[in-house]
């Protein structure tokens, strides 16, 4: 996996199998076109990409995605210093955390649960109710939110400027830029994009090993594609069109239609999830309500909650148990099995030169800040207020 | 008078030396008709859902924000592009449906 993250594009490459899908089943409305479609003709719709996008204005380079790595893993990012980005999006829940909903900066427990940022490299707009336009900006959101890393985010610059190995860092990611905020973001960025699904058995099933998966595997594709209507917003590779919907879930959060008060559909809508490695990233749903992926069908199985906002697309499906079953045993499919990630060393706090610890590195240049105050990281490190 | 007159249907406006106009662009298969458009401030542009499914035209660009609200198939839903620079507009049910408005 390591290696997979020095070179995304080229594992992208050998990751060039194609992909179809499974999880959530949004039901019903499909088209006499979608029902007659053969087997051999919905594969074609989840083959892979050859490469992954990176914006114009922060295109991938080693150097950045390293020091994103690091800053991704590194809790000094946070207000108290405990918190790091990876506390949330665990490497071994599948970038997720396992939990209904998130906790954040001193225990506080967060509305929604913690989206996975596997394949956001794909991504339109971030976050369940798709607030950021891009990874870039959905890095620092979280590290400001006082209910998550409580970060002040003018002084998060000058705390790391007192590192010296994240001065070299940024002063070798970013030539003639350095360490800034844009640059805190455009780096976590880089590293985020790297993080890719790798070949799962329904890859190469596409691809063509036709034993890769089981009988139940392929009938629950054909009911993803067909009876179940999954395909309406788990579409693609990734099993998701990126879009916002109201898929009837049972609570007072109106998601998406926070931002688009005027707009009926949006309200209680979210954003389509992926549904790779699916299974790793239990429980489900934006509140986390629905415990396995059997729930979750069981849930699409009812048409959830009938309101206005209810998408077009949910409806009663009539699926029996064994049906049910066969869309999980076809979700199963979509795990990748990736190389364990290798967590990164962090750039240790300076020393002083009596130490005689400090990073030498020219690229390190002068601190050029004041040093951090020993008292208020202590007090930080207790939750207590430090000015 | 006859191109005086069509000159007014259509806005007329002369910013910075260019011509203020009425453009269309069409929704359709979860697509702008349009990646890219560029115009004269003051110019409109008419977005006409042609699918058969809601769309909700929409731009978060700073200084440039708005939200047509959601448009049903079939339907037409206007906006004024009143100030000059770079429009980023989407789809805020379908983001991937998006395009760039660049106003002179």
């Amino acid at each position: 996996m390591t290696q997979l993250f020095q070179r995304p594009l080229q594992r992208a490459v050998i990751g060039t199998l194609a992909s179809v899908a499974v999880l959530f089943g949004l039901a019903g409305s499909f088209s006499a076109a979608a029902e007659t479609k053969s087997r051999e003709a919905w594969k074609k719709e989840y083959q892979r990409p050859s490469e992954v996008p990176y914006p114009d204005d922060n295109l991938y380079t080693k150097e950045k995605a390293d020091l994103g790595k690091k800053l991704f893993f590194d809790p000094r990012l946070s207000g108290a210093d405990y918190i790091s980005c990876a506390t949330c999006h665990n490497p071994s829940f599948a970038w997720g955390d396992g939990l209904p909903t998130g906790f954040g900066n001193a225990m506080t427990k967060l509305g929604r649960r913690t989206p996975t940022i596997l394949n956001t490299a794909y991504g339109e707009l971030m976050m369940w109710d798709g607030r950021f336009e891009s990874l870039e900006e959905q890095a620092l959101g979280p590290m400001a939110a006082p209910a998550e890393m409580n970060q002040e985010m003018e002084a998060i610059a000058d705390e790391l400027r007192a590192i010296p190995g994240y001065r070299t860092l940024f002063n070798v990611a970013f030539p003639g830029e350095g360490l800034s905020i844009d640059n805190i973001a455009k780096a976590i960025a880089t590293f985020e994009r790297t993080v890719i699904s790798g070949t799962a058995p329904f890859d190469l099933w596409i691809a063509g090993e036709e034993t890769a998966i089981s009988e139940a595997a392929k009938r629950g594709f054909d009911l993803f594609n067909g009876k179940a209507n999954c395909v309406a917003c788990h579409s693609g590779w990734n099993f998701t069109d990126d879009s916002f919907h109201d898929i009837g879930i049972d609570d007072d959060d109106l998601g998406r239609g926070e931002h688009f008060k005027d707009n009926v559909k949006m309200q209680h809508a979210f954003k389509t999830p992926t549904l790779r490695n699916a299974v790793e990233r239990a429980p489900y749903m934006h509140n986390g309500t629905q415990v396995t992926l059997s729930d979750v069908v069981a849930h699409y199985n009812t048409g959830g909650v009938v309101r206005p906002s209810l998408s077009d697309e949910m409806r009663p499906l009539q699926l029996s148990q064994q049906e049910q079953d066969d869309l999980v045993a076809f979700m199963a499919t979509l795990s990748s099995v990736d190389e364990r990630i290798a967590m990164p060393l962090l750039p240790p706090n300076d020393q002083g030169p009596a130490a005689g610890l400090r990073q030498t590195s020219p690229a390190a240049g002068p601190a050029d800040v004041a040093p951090i105050d020993t008292k208020c990281r202590v007090a930080r490190l207790h939750l207590r207020p430090c000015r | 008078m006859k191109s005086i007159a069509v000159s007014l249907l259509l806005l007329v406006a002369f910013v910075g030396g260019a011509v203020a106009g009425q453009m269309t662009i069409t929704q359709k298969g979860k697509k702008f008709s349009e990646k890219k458009v560029e115009l004269a401030a003051g110019s409109s542009i008419d977005f006409v859902n042609d699918d058969d499914i809601t769309h909700n035209v929409y731009s978060s660009s700073k200084g440039h924000e708005f939200d047509l609200g959601a448009q049903k198939p079939g339907s037409t839903a206007s906006h004024v592009f009143g100030a000059s620079g770079k429009v980023k507009v989407r789809c805020a049910i379908h983001p991937k449906m998006k395009m760039t408005i660049v106003v002179n």
